[in-house]
């Protein structure tokens, strides 16, 4: 059974990846699974300058599902690189930074450090962070806003040598449309999704259940939007997608696929069962040999609709 | 550090000792193997197919028998209610051994150790006094609860020799109010016998507010605390940054750093 997918002209062994934020930088799973297996590895999302996070709580559970507001801690771009980077190209997987930053200098400034000496196989850029530069459109994030995320992509473009990946949020009216400026501005491929706006409240003292009051909401219960955001953008876009959101087993990584996915990231689920890639790895393989699908490839965006 | 394993376990027991407290006992080889006391484990208490509760419940590790692990809980929402739903014979996910454990300091001389539990905060403070004890220290056990119907462990705790006091909130039993003002008076009376309150530590684990007040009292009279944090978890592991805590040298996350501290570093109020 083939399982590589190609991305960017990068060559993965598998379409399962682990998501941004959900798998540490991987050694905090090593107990639980071999990360060989891993399609590919995308680090936590870090920004040009270190990042203390936000106030706690910064987690609570919600129906299928949870809210995080962790506020991008990180130690910056440049600790990543010299001191967290080097180790996770020892895994024997596929490695993806994840940048993210409050203009696009900051983001074009993060290209340049991971052009150094050790550089990922390829760059996942989150773009669900403060649109601080066109604030005075309306749009809270540069990934609901088709010109900054232009100019962010095409910016970055310039400066990484590895492949790069558009992350957008799904909080938005048209996300076909913001995946189509990603592409035409140079990305070699979108994730899709990001966490969902949500906020949850205690009925008893009145209070919000997170210290920043609102949080990002993603878990099983995001699925089913994760799921359409993926076959929005398939329809319209000619682009490669990697589809996230609240996979828990095989058979939801092939419902992306069939929407339209070439690959997609594991998240929420790294975190309540650590082991979990190999099973859902496992099961994947399963379904496809039921199916009789000889390569992962023949699946993608196999929806049938209409009689 | 031991290696952390995700163990599906037999259930060998699941028993209700007293108002909403119970204790699970669990078949878990491979966690109880590279456990010590003051670490925690998670448990999940969906089914392996079910979507909902999705997050696991941090309990802290009662006691290692052999290849058993018991884990003494307090029901207070809906996982810990499903928790003690399941039966003898049913099977559970835990991951564990998490987190550090409380630093005991060598065997031997004849320090003192003062352990104060709030609430279902007791359960990882049984093992911890049971090595105290046979490190050849000195062990005064304050117990906290709500009412006397609430309060646990305290035959077994004098059993293995440490002198035990109770406050419970209403009084029924023991001193009424919380086991901070037990903890105060006792170290007045100790300090005007002894004179040396600074050679006596303390370990605590309780609700917030306790530990804050522990942490006080301990720094007004130049005292070592040692205290086990409670926060929301997700992993467990150190890979969401979840379950920060603020500390005087910034964000630490409970699961991996903690859940032990030492009561100076923690900076109680967050803004
Ligand atoms: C390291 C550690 C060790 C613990 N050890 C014990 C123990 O030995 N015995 C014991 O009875 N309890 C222990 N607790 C507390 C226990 O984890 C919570 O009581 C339990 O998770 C509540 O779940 P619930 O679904 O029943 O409650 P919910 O209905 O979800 O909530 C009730 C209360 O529990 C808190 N809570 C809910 N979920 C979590 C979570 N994932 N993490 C932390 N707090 C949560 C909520 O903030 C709320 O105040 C420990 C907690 C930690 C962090
Ligand atoms: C605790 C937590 C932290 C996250 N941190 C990041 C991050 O740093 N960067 C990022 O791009 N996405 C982050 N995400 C979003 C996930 O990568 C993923 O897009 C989202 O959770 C949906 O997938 P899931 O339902 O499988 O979790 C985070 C999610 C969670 C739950
Ligand atoms: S619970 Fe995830 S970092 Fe502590």
């Amino acid at each position: 059974m083939d399982l590589t997918v190609t991305i960017g002209g990068m060559k993965f062994k598998n379409p399962l990846w682990a998501a941004s934020g959900t798998f540490g930088c991987g050694k905090e799973f090593v107990d639980f699974l071999d990360l060989s297996e891993v399609g590919a590895i995308v680090a936590k999302t870090v920004t040009l300058n270190p990042r203390e996070g936000n106030s706690t709580p910064r987690v609570v559970e919600t129906p299928s599902g949870m809210l995080n507001s962790i506020g991008l801690e990180n130690k910056g771009v440049e600790h990543f690189a010299a001191e967290v980077l080097p180790e996770m190209k020892r895994y024997g997987t596929r490695v993806i930074a994840s940048i993210s930053g409050f203009s696009r200098q900051e983001f074009v400034e993060c290209a340049r450090v991971l052009s150094g000496k050790s550089t990922p196989d390829a760059i996942e850029i989150n773009l669900s962070c403060p649109n601080v530069r066109h604030g005075h459109t309306k749009c809270l994030l540069m990934a609901q806003d088709p010109k900054a995320t232009k100019e962010v992509i095409r910016a970055v473009k310039k400066r990484a040598k590895a492949p790069i990946i558009a992350k957008l949020t799904p909080n938005v009216t048209d996300i076909a449309e913001i995946a189509r400026a990603a592409k035409d501005a140079g990305a070699d491929a979108i994730s899709l999704v990001n966490t969902y706006f949500g906020m949850a409240i205690d009925p008893l003292t009145m209070r919000p259940l997170l210290g920043n009051v609102v949080g990002g909401l993603s878990g099983p219960a995001i699925r089913p939007m994760a799921v359409k955001a993926v076959w929005e953008v398939y329809k319209k876009v000619k682009v490669a997608i990697i589809g996230i959101g609240g996979i828990m087993n095989g058979l939801d990584v092939a419902e992306f696929m069939i929407a339209g996915a070439n690959a997609v990231q594991i998240g929420t689920t790294n975190l309540v069962e650590p082991g979990a890639m190999t099973r859902i790895l496992r099961e994947y393989k399963e379904y496809l040999k039921k199916m009789k699908i000889s390569s992962a490839r023949n699946i993608v965006g196999r929806l049938k609709t209409g009689g | 550090m031991g290696k952390k394993t995700d163990e599906i376990c037999d259930v060998a027991s699941n028993k209700k000792i007293a108002e909403d407290h119970f204790i699970l006992e669990i078949t878990a080889p491979k966690i109880a193997k590279n456990a010590v006391p003051g670490q925690f484990v998670s448990v999940q208490v969906r089914e392996e197919r079910a979507t909902d509760p999705l997050i696991r419940i941090p309990l802290g590790i009662y006691r290692i028998k052999g290849k058993k692990l018991s884990l003494l809980y307090k029901v207070v929402g809906r996982g810990t209610r499903m928790l003690s739903e399941k039966k003898k014979g049913k099977k559970v996910r835990v991951l564990g051994p998490l987190g550090n454990g409380f630093m005991t300091g060598a065997p031997g001389g004849k320090e003192k150790a003062v352990v104060v539990a709030g609430g279902h905060g007791v359960a990882p403070l049984v093992s911890l006094t049971e090595k105290l004890i046979k490190d050849g220290k000195r062990v005064v056990f304050l117990i906290g609860a709500r009412t006397k119907k609430h309060v646990v462990c305290d035959a077994e705790l004098r059993k293995a020799g440490a002198r035990v006091c109770v406050s419970t909130e209403d009084g029924t039993r023991g001193k009424k109010g919380y086991v901070t003002e037990l903890l105060k008076e006792y170290l007045k009376t100790t300090e005007s016998k002894e004179k040396k309150a600074q050679g006596v530590t303390i370990y605590a684990c309780g609700p917030k507010p306790m530990l804050e007040e522990v942490s006080r009292i301990a720094k007004e009279r130049k005292m070592k605390a040692q205290v086990s944090l409670d926060a929301y978890m997700v992993c467990g592991i150190g890979a969401c940054l979840g379950c920060a805590v603020k500390t005087t040298t910034g964000y630490k996350m409970v699961c991996k750093d903690g859940p032990v501290f030492g009561s100076e570093e923690i900076v109680w109020k967050e803004r």
